[in-house]
């Protein structure tokens, strides 16, 4: 078979490169799923059934993003729900004999669940849970971090309902040691490598004993829409999105700090000791919960009204782990800032939603930025904070664009 | 149909073919398979000379129309020097669009280069890390953006 692999291989690269007018040097040792783009690749625009206001980063793999007035709702549709993939969506899924196992150095013994196992032995939760990208931001640092640029869109609050992982660890039975739940998800290696696995990350034993961190089966009411972890997806609400894994097949209770792809290195976390921007830092520390952050979703940026109207303003804001606890706008860089309305989140880990009445006293332009609080009295900045390596918690505030005539 | 597909596809139906019947089956299908797609086939490449037996002119005509505003518009890329390479080099395994939204110094893009290589399968690129390195940081340098840019891209409209 090998000999076989690597005729074809020869042959398709003899074609690559004649299609391509040149020689791939060390084509040789291109994995045989390879496919330069030359065969087809157009800009994107959304995946069927997204929003046609969501912004394409990335088609292969999938990451879109929302913008802000996209999340006006106060509960996230699946239509503008932002797409954050490692890998490529899982394809030729059997749903009917999926299994979960869980496994690792800290059960007391592997057990497995079907996805009835799960349904019908366990009491189901449904929580509203923000979900935010770690490198929701990215595009504002400089020096530039590498990766998808996020702008403020890949953030989302669904409603959620599974299994509480803590009853299924209950149930399952694990040891004094247990430290960390590792996840493994279906999804498929971008250099087409079967024994690859893209992205493997998981939460702190406490955090998955908390009772909202969830095994869902469920988004809004309806099944978990494929590109959002169909059957089976992780929900720890308030942490880097990239620790709720999706086409969850496995979980491992570890007794040391999951060690999974995007656990360790620059992924997914920042310096322990801050770094001037663009230096690079000894020890970086594992991002937890996210920072305070809110976004204005109404009115839309661009805004003009005639003088003398009042503007109505509204949003959401969240706190990660925490949660907010007032809500202010300022119609003048930040001068003087204004109380918002803000209301008290669905259950813990959700986004609040608040608003405000404005007036902009003369004709002109005007940027409305909206700074959050939390709980422990931090604030968003209103410039971009520490630079670390890869841009992650960009939560500076946000701002609109409004104009009285 | 994708690379993977076409592979396996193919290779199930050449298990059944001699060798010689093989050998000119799969230049056949390869040649149709790109044959099929002639629009995005893409040969021009400033600087580079297209090897031989792929310069017809009507196929020129076809590249040329993939270019506008000195953009290849299959991919989004700038068309200059080196851009065919990292077409052919980095474009398998994801999107044109991951390198064009990103930013960096050469180090900078060696140094994804060398964390690709590390954890993603990325092949040892030769000679050819040179073009590519050299393409990147020219036209995707980073640009110094302050601790807060003004807004742009502002789409004014009446509110109702």
């Amino acid at each position: 078979m090998a000999n076989r692999r690597t005729f074809i291989k020869k042959g398709l690269l003899a074609a690559y490169s004649s299609a391509l007018g040149m020689n791939i040097v060390f084509g040789h040792t291109m994995p045989v799923d390879y496919k330069p783009v030359l065969l087809g690749q157009k800009p994107a625009s959304p995946p069927s059934g997204k929003h046609p206001g969501m912004v394409v980063l990335n088609d292969r793999p999938w990451n879109v993003e929302a913008q802000a007035h996209l999340l006006d709702d106060k509960i996230t549709p699946a239509d503008k729900m932002f797409i954050r993939n490692n890998g490529q969506v899982p394809r030729n899924m059997d749903v009917s004999s999926w299994e979960l196992l869980v496994d690792g150095e800290s059960v007391l013994q592997p057990k497995k669940y079907s996805l009835a196992d799960l349904r019908s032995r366990f009491q189901p939760y449904t929580y509203q849970l923000t979900l935010e990208c770690g490198g929701n931001g990215r595009g504002e640092f400089n020096p530039p971090a590498k990766g998808n640029q996020w702008t403020v869109g890949a953030v989302s609050c669904a409603e959620w309902t599974g299994v509480r992982l803590r009853d299924l660890l209950n149930d399952v039975g694990i040891a004094k040691d247990a430290l960390y739940i590792g996840y493994y998800g279906k999804d498929e290696h971008l250099s087409g490598d079967k024994d690859k696995v893209v992205i493997s990350r998981g939460v702190p034993i406490e955090k998955a004993m908390m009772p909202e961190t969830l095994l869902a089966y469920s988004m809004n009411g309806g099944d978990i829409p494929l590109v959002h972890g169909h059957p089976l997806r992780m929900v720890a609400g308030g942490w880097p999105a990239s620790a709720s894994g999706k086409w969850i097949h496995r979980l491992s209770v570890r007794n040391i700090v999951h060690d999974g792809p995007k656990m360790g290195g620059d992924s997914y976390r920042v310096p322990c000791e801050p770094v001037a921007p663009g230096t690079p830092a000894k020890n970086m520390c594992i991002i937890e919960s996210m920072p305070v952050k809110s976004l204005v979703t109404y009115p839309k940026s661009g805004a003009i009204l005639p003088h003398g109207k009042t503007l109505g303003i509204r949003g959401h804001a969240w706190a990660g782990e925490y949660e907010v606890s007032s809500m202010h706008y300022s119609i003048d860089f930040g001068a003087t800032w204004h109380p918002c309305h803000l209301e008290k989140p669905n259950n813990r880990l959700a986004w609040q939603h608040w608003q405000a009445q404005v007036d902009l006293p003369q004709r002109g332009y005007y940027e409305v930025w909206a700074r959050a609080t939390d709980s422990h009295r931090r604030q968003q900045p209103m410039v971009v904070p520490g630079w670390n390596p890869k841009g992650y918690l960009n939560n500076a505030c946000h701002r609109i664009a409004v104009k009285s005539v | 149909m994708d690379g993977k597909d076409f592979i396996s596809r193919m290779g199930a139906l050449l298990s059944l073919l001699g060798g010689a019947l093989f050998t000119a089956f799969l230049l056949g299908a390869v040649t149709l398979y790109f044959y099929s797609f002639p629009g995005q086939l893409s040969q021009v490449d400033h600087g580079n000379t297209p090897s031989e037996g792929t310069t017809a002119s009507t196929k020129e005509n076809v590249e040329v129309a993939q270019i506008e505003g000195g953009i290849h518009q299959p991919t989004g890329f700038i068309v200059d020097q080196g851009y065919k390479v990292v077409i052919a080099n980095c474009t398998g395994c994801h999107s044109s669009q991951l390198v064009i939204q990103n930013r960096a110094s050469r180090e900078g893009w060696k140094n994804m280069i060398t964390w690709m290589q590390a954890t993603q399968n990325l092949w040892d690129l030769g000679d050819q890390e040179e073009q590519i390195l050299n393409y990147l940081a020219k036209h995707y340098a980073p640009v110094d953006q302050g601790r807060r840019k003004p807004l742009a891209n502002i789409e004014w409209y009446e509110l109702k």
